[in-house]
């Protein structure tokens, strides 16, 4: 029965891309609708009526997206109940499915692990599927098909869904090309602007890479067992050198798809350019698939973590969540932004994950349950609020045309609902208490603050020191939301299309957002109902789950024991409310102080301008003062000067740009040392048939005194 | 029972953050040989803005005008946290010092949204530098508490202090490295000189008044009453973190009026420190800032490290 769940929600996703695909079909729908009548003259006369209106030319197009969304959504619906049920139930499903080659079935197992990532694409997609419909009506059909879009959005999330079913490495690389390449089309969907098909071949390119290195890492491990499937994996007996390398390709390969540093150049680029909801996807559910392969790569498939791999991941995580914030920070565009902090945030989950490989391998199966549910938290709040930054940012973008912040401002009067929903997400993205990004982070430092337990020294004293990283990421991303929300809603508006921006009309796009925001403050309140399901996962995995005396109520949050620390979010609501009622009702009790509405102080200059603001780049200058090394910063001030000794100011034009050093410094020697060896192999080509011949006849001779 | 003495503690703590502010401001003008208003005087001036009629810029929108009843609520509730006049109470289990430490976050995070929402240039500066100093000093806050929840092996701040107590009077080396990084880390955050200075409207300085020039009325008095507890909490941190000695342990009317006649003297004393250095020592550049937070932070690490070598159990 679960498993009927999860097949249907990937026949379903599937189906809404082949049902997208009858957008230009619609002359063979109305022939096939004639004869059909022709055929069967009985049929009710209303139904005839009815597909007669559906196939008209105007109401054709906006019916089928509704249709192709509600598919999606349906299959959104169908991963949630799977996900709940596996989770519940605790079970472990396998089966085979009789597709491929003949004696290579697909193999398929559903445990709590795949559960929870189905529970996770599930809320995504069918927030998506609610704001799907509005959002695309924006795209012109010739220009950009929504056939295309609705394709590959099908085959996208049935690849990431298949990619948790599968339990043999043939049907994993499968599905997860078919979510690599599906997803490649979705990047270049807009691919009229040559920035948009770079951004789009660089994550194709980066994929494949990645795709490689986790072939290999399966090869590894397969070459110590018989077979490909997950089974046999499981039981194959690796030496720690071996264990490690294949520990590396797999870090290697989907910390490619995660995108940790210094391997997440194409975040940046090619969640930009993708259409909003698809950048949802991407950013709130694609990486944590990768952090799936991640995680039943090393926990389930290797069996026996090693420390030492925690600590890389601990390093890695620690350089990823700082080095994401602080670029994020710096970003102008808003989607590019959002696309840093979900770098910062995978590097968080992979603090955390770290963590618990450490306190796994030290005997301590308890807090590396701990550490898991910590991070496994920490990924489902990331798909909840940077689900939401990203739909809000699509409105933002639908309403203004724009993406720059730089060019925003006031938009809380103009666009109220969407301010409030977005300031949800600023908020839980931030790790405010009261809301889920608070939970996950507060769990992973009670993580971190059990170090006293370790013998080691060396990780004694490394492990707060990341914690103290961790706290630096939580403030920096908390100035960071302060600048985004405040840059685009808050002051006055900066440019004209701002001006004139106006409320999202369409109720589906905002029920989308508000679905997600309403989700953010719920499991921030009771976070008990969602640990609740992980402590299952990990006691799956790990075979230990938290003790039962931490209390995990609805009410309490005791994650060790209830004497270590405890939080109780609904006290805190309830105090919170009784605080800022009281005073609220106090200080208004006196009808003579109604507030007074007033110019603002100018100084005494007359009429304050949007430009006296502080702009993006200016409320994040101290920063770039404090952590100059961080980046590669190009700032100029050029001066029009005129006058008799040109010492009169005519313009001053400033300019900032600020870049990555992963390119010069990564990057571009790769790409140079690919050049020369490619110059160098050119050499061989002369291009004369006779020195080919010669060439042929050597490795003809070569062989044979090889065989003999 | 325990609840009662939790919420009266509270209301006890919020009522008596103005005294605090009106005692250190009368040392100030004692040391600069000026005269001293009454230690009363931060009451009559709360009780004069709650009567004024507030005036609001036009552009302004909601967040505005909620940020301060946030701004309080939040510094209450971290208030309610921690342990004042007595330990063991329930309400420090219901958010333990990590909580508190988010509270801080999520007044700061209104504080600077209502800079930004009026739209002038002193609003977004206050802003952009409150985030700069505060995200700064986070981290070394979380360092030396860190110290305390690793030696006491909670983070519940009440069971903390009470195992401090409970110790005896031990000199731990990572302590005093702790009470040194929370000190400077308390000036800063409470916008103290040399970090900020209180007293001036200087556009070239002002981080703190910045951010909340444009309010006035209740709205003002609310946050001027948020920032003094803010003082109080930080100096009642230290004092019975460092130096727990007379808090309350059972809840008898006895005990309790030690408690709370000995966390008075202890605040007196620490406010008599502060204006000292306040008279003594100028206000520094702002980008001189970050040295003086990093090493904060630095001494936090010093405090950590010297706990996990010299300290721990093995």
């Amino acid at each position: 029965m679960i498993l009927f769940l999860a097949y249907s929600a990937v026949l379903l996703s599937f189906f809404s891309g082949l049902l997208g695909l009858m957008m230009h079909r619609r002359q063979p729908l109305l022939a096939f609708n004639q004869y059909w009548l022709a055929k069967f003259p009985t049929v009710n006369q209303r139904c005839q009526s009815a597909m007669a209106d559906c196939l008209e030319e105007k109401r054709f197009p906006i019916l089928l997206r509704r249709a192709v969304f509600f598919l999606l959504g349906l299959s959104g619906i169908f991963a949630i109940l799977a996900g709940l049920s596996v989770l519940i139930g605790q079970g472990v499903i396998t089966d085979q499915i009789s597709l491929g080659l003949p004696w290579l079935p697909w193999h398929v197992r559903f445990d709590c692990l795949s559960g929870f990532f189905f529970l996770i694409i599930g809320i995504a997609v069918s927030a998506v599927s609610l704001y799907g419909p509005g959002y695309v009506n924006s795209y012109k059909e010739s220009q950009h098909p929504f056939a295309v879009l609705a394709l590959f959005t099908g085959l996208f999330v049935a690849g990431m869904l298949l990619v948790l079913l599968a339990d043999d490495a043939f049907f994993f690389m499968i599905a997860w090309e078919l979510m690599s390449v599906a997803s490649y089309f979705l990047v270049s969907f807009q691919h009229e602007n040559p920035a948009n098909r770079r951004a789009a071949f660089l994550y194709l390119l980066m994929a494949e890479v990645g795709a490689l290195a986790i072939i290999l890492g399966f090869g590894v491990l397969a070459s110590f067992s018989d077979g490909f499937t997950f089974d046999a994996l499981r039981n194959a007996q690796l030496s720690t050198t071996w264990a490690s390398i294949a520990f590396v390709l797999a870090l290697l390969g989907f910390g490619m798809k995660a995108g940790i540093v210094p391997v997440h150049v194409w975040l940046p680029e090619a969640h930009p350019v993708a259409p909003s909801h698809i950048s949802a996807l991407m950013s709130g559910v694609m990486l944590k698939v990768a952090l799936y392969g991640l995680i039943r790569f090393c926990f389930d498939l290797l069996g026996d973590v090693h420390w030492q791999w925690g600590v890389v991941l601990l390093i890695l995580g620690t350089v990823s969540a700082l080095g994401g914030i602080l670029y994020a920070m710096m970003q102008p565009n808003l989607k590019s932004l959002l696309a840093y902090s979900s770098v910062e945030n995978i590097g968080i989950i992979f603090m955390v994950l770290g963590l618990s490989m450490i306190f796994m391998d030290n005997g301590h199966p308890q807090l590396a349950a701990l550490g898991l549910l910590a991070a496994l938290l920490h990924a489902f709040n990331h798909a909840l609020f940077k689900n939401l930054l990203f739909l809000g940012a699509g409105i933002i973008h639908h309403q203004t045309h724009q993406l720059n912040i730089d060019m925003m401002g006031g938009l809380i009067k103009k666009m109220p609902k969407t301010s409030v929903l977005f300031l949800i997400g600023c908020m839980s993205i931030s790790s405010l208490p009261l809301f889920n990004g608070f939970v996950s982070e507060w769990l992973a430092f009670q993580t971190a603050l059990q170090v006293d337990v370790l013998d080691n020294g060396v990780l004694r004293s490394l492990i707060p020191v990341s914690a103290a990283a961790l706290a630096l990421t939580a403030a920096l991303a908390a100035a960071c939301f302060v600048k985004v929300f405040g840059m685009i809603f808050l002051g006055q508006s900066r440019s004209h299309h701002c001006d004139k921006a106006h409320e999202i009309q369409d109720k589906g796009m905002l029920a989308g957002l508000s679905l997600l925001a309403v989700l953010c403050f719920l499991f921030g309140i009771f976070p008990g109902l969602i640990i609740s399901l992980i402590n299952n996962v990990a006691g799956q995995l790990l075979g230990e789950t938290l003790p039962n005396d931490a209390a995990l109520g609805w009410l309490w949050l005791a994650p060790v024991s209830a004497n270590q620390a405890s939080y109780a979010p609904p006290l805190v609501l309830i105090g919170a409310l009784i605080a800022a009622g009281a005073s609220f009702w106090f200080l208004r009790r006196n009808p003579a102080t109604v507030m007074r509405r007033a110019e603002t102080w100018d100084c005494g200059f007359g009429g304050l301008t949007p430009k006296m603001q502080y702009s993006c780049s200016a409320f994040t200058m101290p920063f770039r003062r404090i952590f100059n090394k961080v980046w590669i910063i190009d700032e100029r001030v050029e001066k029009d000067m005129r006058g008799a000794m040109d010492q009169d100011v005519a313009a001053i034009r400033y300019h900032l740009e600020v870049h990555d050093h992963s390119w010069p410094h990564i990057y571009q020697p790769i790409e140079n040392g690919v050049n020369t060896l490619a110059k160098v192999v050119g050499r061989i080509q002369t291009g004369n048939i006779r020195t080919y011949l010669g060439y042929s006849f050597a490795t003809l001779i070569l062989m044979l005194w090889v065989i003999s | 029972m325990n609840w009662l003495i939790a919420v009266l503690q509270s209301m006890l703590f919020v009522a008596l953050a103005p005294l605090l502010a009106g005692w250190l401001k009368c040392c100030k003008c004692y040391l600069q040989n000026r005269k001293a208003p009454s230690v009363i005087q931060p009451y009559r001036d709360l009780l004069k803005l709650s009567h004024k009629q507030p005036v609001v810029a036009e552009q302004a929108s909601w967040i505005f005008l909620i940020a301060p009843y946030i701004i309080f609520s939040a510094t209450v509730l971290a208030a309610t946290v921690v342990p004042f006049i007595a330990v063991n109470l329930p309400t420090s289990a219901s958010a333990d010092v990590i909580v508190m430490v988010g509270f801080f976050a999520f007044a700061r995070f209104f504080l600077a949204l209502a800079g930004l929402d009026i739209g002038t240039a002193f609003g977004g500066m206050g802003s952009s530098r409150e985030m700069t100093i505060s995200s700064l000093a986070e981290p070394a806050m979380l360092m030396a508490v860190f110290t305390l929840t690793m030696t006491a092996s909670t983070t519940n701040l009440s069971l903390a202090i009470a195992h401090v107590l409970n110790e005896g009077l031990v000199l731990r080396p990572s302590f005093v490295f702790a009470l040194a990084a929370l000190t400077l880390v308390a000036i800063a955050e409470t916008g103290r000189i040399p970090v900020d200075n209180p007293a001036t409207h200087l556009e070239l300085t002002m981080i703190h008044e910045a951010m909340i020039l444009e309010y006035s009325g209740r709205h003002l008095a609310l946050i001027e009453w948020a920032s003094q507890l803010k003082l109080m909490l930080y100096g009642v941190l230290i004092a019975n973190i460092f130096l727990p000695w007379g808090i309350a342990e059972t809840f008898s009317v006895q005990a309790l009026g030690y408690g709370l006649l000995a966390i008075m003297g202890k605040l007196a004393v620490l406010a008599i420190f502060l204006a000292i250095a306040e008279t003594l020592v100028a206000k520094m550049r702002l980008f001189r800032v970050q040295e003086y937070l990093s090493f904060a932070y630095l001494l936090g690490l010093l405090g950590m490290l010297s706990h996990i070598i010299l300290e721990a159990s093995r």
